[in-house]
């Protein structure tokens, strides 16, 4: 019972019981289907590529999982909260293929200019995206949301200008690489490991963690200790917007073109719900960067096995609402302070008995 | 001095987002000129016939042929002056659009409504100015059907049952006509005239042939990205899918490659049966590489229609409410190379 108990006290627990819970749903529903009931679980080999619906959610989930990171840094510094990372996606599909397309071109087979270039060019672009909010946040105090709103509305603008309001293709098998397969693995769980696997890194083996973390949670008590609040503000938005040129350059490569109207459409909303979901306060401060990982990854276990159950995606969102409410409502603190009384309710009860 | 430098990046930044609405606003602006330009000249030539056209965008190479076939007919050689307004994809655009082609009196005002519904209010300003409205491409919904003339439209019914009749036929030839045929289907965004007609239209035909089965329709929200995604769960879902039917060319682009990297394959030498939709120039390339086969075509060439319906208004003939422009379909079994020579996008 007490071994249960500091289970149940442990950080990650909710976020990982939110994924298990997702999972169950899965198995519940083969059961009912008749298949085998560990087939979300069953990964195979087909056609030299790894195959499944676990690896679908993890294969899917790439990009939700490196905008996680950015945002989860952002929401702790800052308190608030970056609405512009979908939009800085887009923007980079813009800048990328119109690089390697060159201006004006809608369907090409060779490269204008090197791989190396687009991507490299994308990535500096969203990377000034970055520091542009950061700059608004961290030395002009302009509240997040709002400063983050210019580029949420203007960075697609702005990649729909570069590509001519077209979509733009660039039909060459070595761009479509990082949305593929590097043997028998998706590239992009790849990416995301490898992008995960650096901020895991520069967190454990920095103090940067616990600086952005003080920052978070009391800005002028961290200055006047002797941070540079602002300065560090300003890195946890350009990490930010780094995060998203490389969703963008997963999400772009999948589709090899820029559908600049669709790439990253509502993805700041999964973001962020990711960061809630992985347990993390909106309100800054403390992090936990597994957490938001789990939560992203939860978040596109949730789709995947809505679009398994067969609902459209006109109606998932509403499905998707309800599993979040309930995900988010087990989390609550008030919630959790009422289930306490509760069973301590009970246990009175059984003990006058 | 820090200071400085920050205050100078900064204000690149916003010259940098700047540069982007200034971009935009400068092509209202050409617009606007545009059609300061026009009103002079029509009181020079009386004999023109002013026609306002609000475009929803240019956002496929589809989107620019049908501009190309309208800019072509409307032509002052052929009797017309057209003002022309590029919405960028903004229903708000297009309302303001429509409102200056009210204020500058054009004699006619042609809309291509990026959605169906809330056009009541300025359709009927229109008609309170006495200015006949011809929508073109999609229709709209209105509680007054009389603030538009007429409607060219594509009738993406039609080419749904076409699809199924085009299914029929070939089942026939492959001597398959009587063995179950699993059908999926990759819907378009939920709402779009193209995908309620097309669903439609082919579901029509479908309940005529007892062995068809169709076993999931899912939404692909006519995205290649989305397309893509929602083959892979079909793919993992069923194994044994014979017909695949696309509502347009960009979610089959994502369904083909999902099926290639499932190791399955499709087209005329594949084990699954490929139907699509809009027939753009990269989709019959695809067909050419074999990787669909047959593609129903949607229209854009309605410039012809559009011009002879405004001379028919003009000479007071009586037009229908509902006019349909032809659409064709692509086989494998087609010159594919010769008939693309000739088309237009």
């Amino acid at each position: 019972m007490s071994s249960l108990k500091k289970l149940t006290q442990k950080r990650l627990f909710l976020p990982i019981f939110s994924m298990i819970l997702v999972m169950l749903i899965n198995v519940i529903y083969d059961i009912a289907c008749g298949n085998m009931p560990l087939q979300f679980f069953v990964i195979t080999i087909k056609n030299g590529v790894l195959y499944g619906r676990l690896i679908d959610v993890l294969n899917r989930g790439s990009e939700i999982a490196i905008l996680a990171i950015g945002m989860t840094l952002v929401v702790s510094s800052s308190a608030g909260t970056d609405i512009s990372v979908g939009s800085v996606m887009s923007l980079y599909a813009g800048v990328c293929c119109m690089i390697l397309a060159g201006y004006g071109n809608v369907n090409v087979s060779s490269y204008a200019h090197p791989l190396l270039v687009g991507i490299l060019g994308g990535l500096a672009v969203t990377t000034i995206c970055g520091l542009f909010n950061g700059l608004l946040v961290a030395y002009l105090n302009i509240q997040p949301m709002v400063a983050t709103l210019i580029l949420w509305s203007a960075g697609r603008a702005i990649g729909l200008l570069l590509c001519n309001s077209q979509i733009v293709y660039v039909r060459v098998p070595s761009f479509q690489k990082i949305g593929a397969y590097t043997g028998i693995i998706p590239t992009p769980i790849i990416v995301a490991a490898i992008c995960i696997a650096i901020a895991a890194c520069v967190l454990k083996f920095t103090a940067l963690g616990t600086y952005i973390q003080s920052v978070g949670i009391n800005k002028k008590a961290s200055r006047i200790a002797g941070f540079n609040s602002a300065k560090i503000i300003l890195l946890t938005y350009i990490i930010c917007g780094l995060c998203s040129g490389l969703a963008g350059m997963v999400a772009t490569s999948r589709i090899y073109s820029a559908d600049t109207n669709n790439i990253g459409l509502n993805m700041e909303m999964d973001a962020i719900l990711s960061v809630a979901l992985g347990g993390n306060s909106l309100g800054g401060g403390k992090f936990n960067l597994a957490g938001s990982i789990i939560g992203a990854y939860t978040i596109q276990a949730i789709t995947t096995t809505l679009y398994a159950l067969g609902v459209s995606s006109a109606q998932a969102p509403v499905f998707k609402a309800i599993v979040v409410i309930l995900i988010v409502v087990i989390q609550a603190e008030p919630f959790k302070v009422y289930m306490k009384k509760l069973t301590a309710k009970r246990a009175q009860a059984k003990e006058a008995a | 001095m820090k200071r400085g430098v920050l205050l100078g990046i900064l204000m690149a930044g916003v010259a940098f987002v700047c540069s982007g609405c200034q971009s935009s606003g400068s092509w209202q602006g050409e617009t606007s000129y545009t059609s300061s330009v026009t009103q002079t000249e029509t009181e020079i030539d009386e004999n023109l016939i002013v026609v306002g056209v609000s475009q929803v965008g240019a956002e496929s190479d589809w989107r620019i042929a049908q501009t190309n076939s309208i800019k072509e007919e409307l032509t002052t050689e052929n009797g017309f002056y057209m003002i022309f307004d590029n919405a960028q994809q903004k229903q708000e655009n297009q309302i303001k659009a429509v409102r200056n082609f009210i204020l500058q009196e054009v004699d006619y005002i042609v809309l291509d409504p990026i959605v169906v519904s809330g056009w009541d209010n300025v359709l009927q300003n229109a008609k309170d100015a006495g200015i006949p409205v011809i929508v073109i491409d999609r229709n709209v919904e209105l509680e007054d059907d009389s603030l538009y003339v007429t409607s060219i439209l594509t009738d993406s019914e039609a080419e749904g049952r076409n699809a199924g009749y085009w299914l029929a036929d070939y089942l026939e030839e492959q001597g398959r006509d009587e063995e179950d045929i699993n059908i999926v289907m990759l819907l378009g965004t939920e709402g779009a005239s193209a995908q309620i007609g097309r669903t439609k239209g082919f579901a029509e035909v479908a309940a005529d042939h007892e062995n068809w089965k169709i076993l999931e329709r899912l939404g692909g929200d006519f995205t290649q990205a989305k397309g893509r995604e929602s083959m892979e769960t079909l793919l993992e879902k069923y194994d044994d899918i014979d017909v695949v039917i696309s509502e347009n060319d960009n979610m089959t682009f994502g369904a083909v490659d999902a099926i290639q990297a499932a190791g399955r394959s499709c087209g005329p030498d594949g084990d699954m049966i490929m139907i699509s939709f809009d027939a753009v120039r990269a989709a019959l390339e695809a067909m050419m590489a074999g990787e669909i086969n047959a593609d129903f075509e949607c229209n854009p060439l309605q410039g012809p229609l559009l011009a002879e319906t405004i001379r028919r208004l003009e000479n007071g003939e009586e037009v229908e409410k509902i006019q349909y422009v032809d659409e064709t379909y692509f086989d494998t079994t087609m010159d594919l190379e010769t008939l693309m020579k000739d088309r237009a996008y």
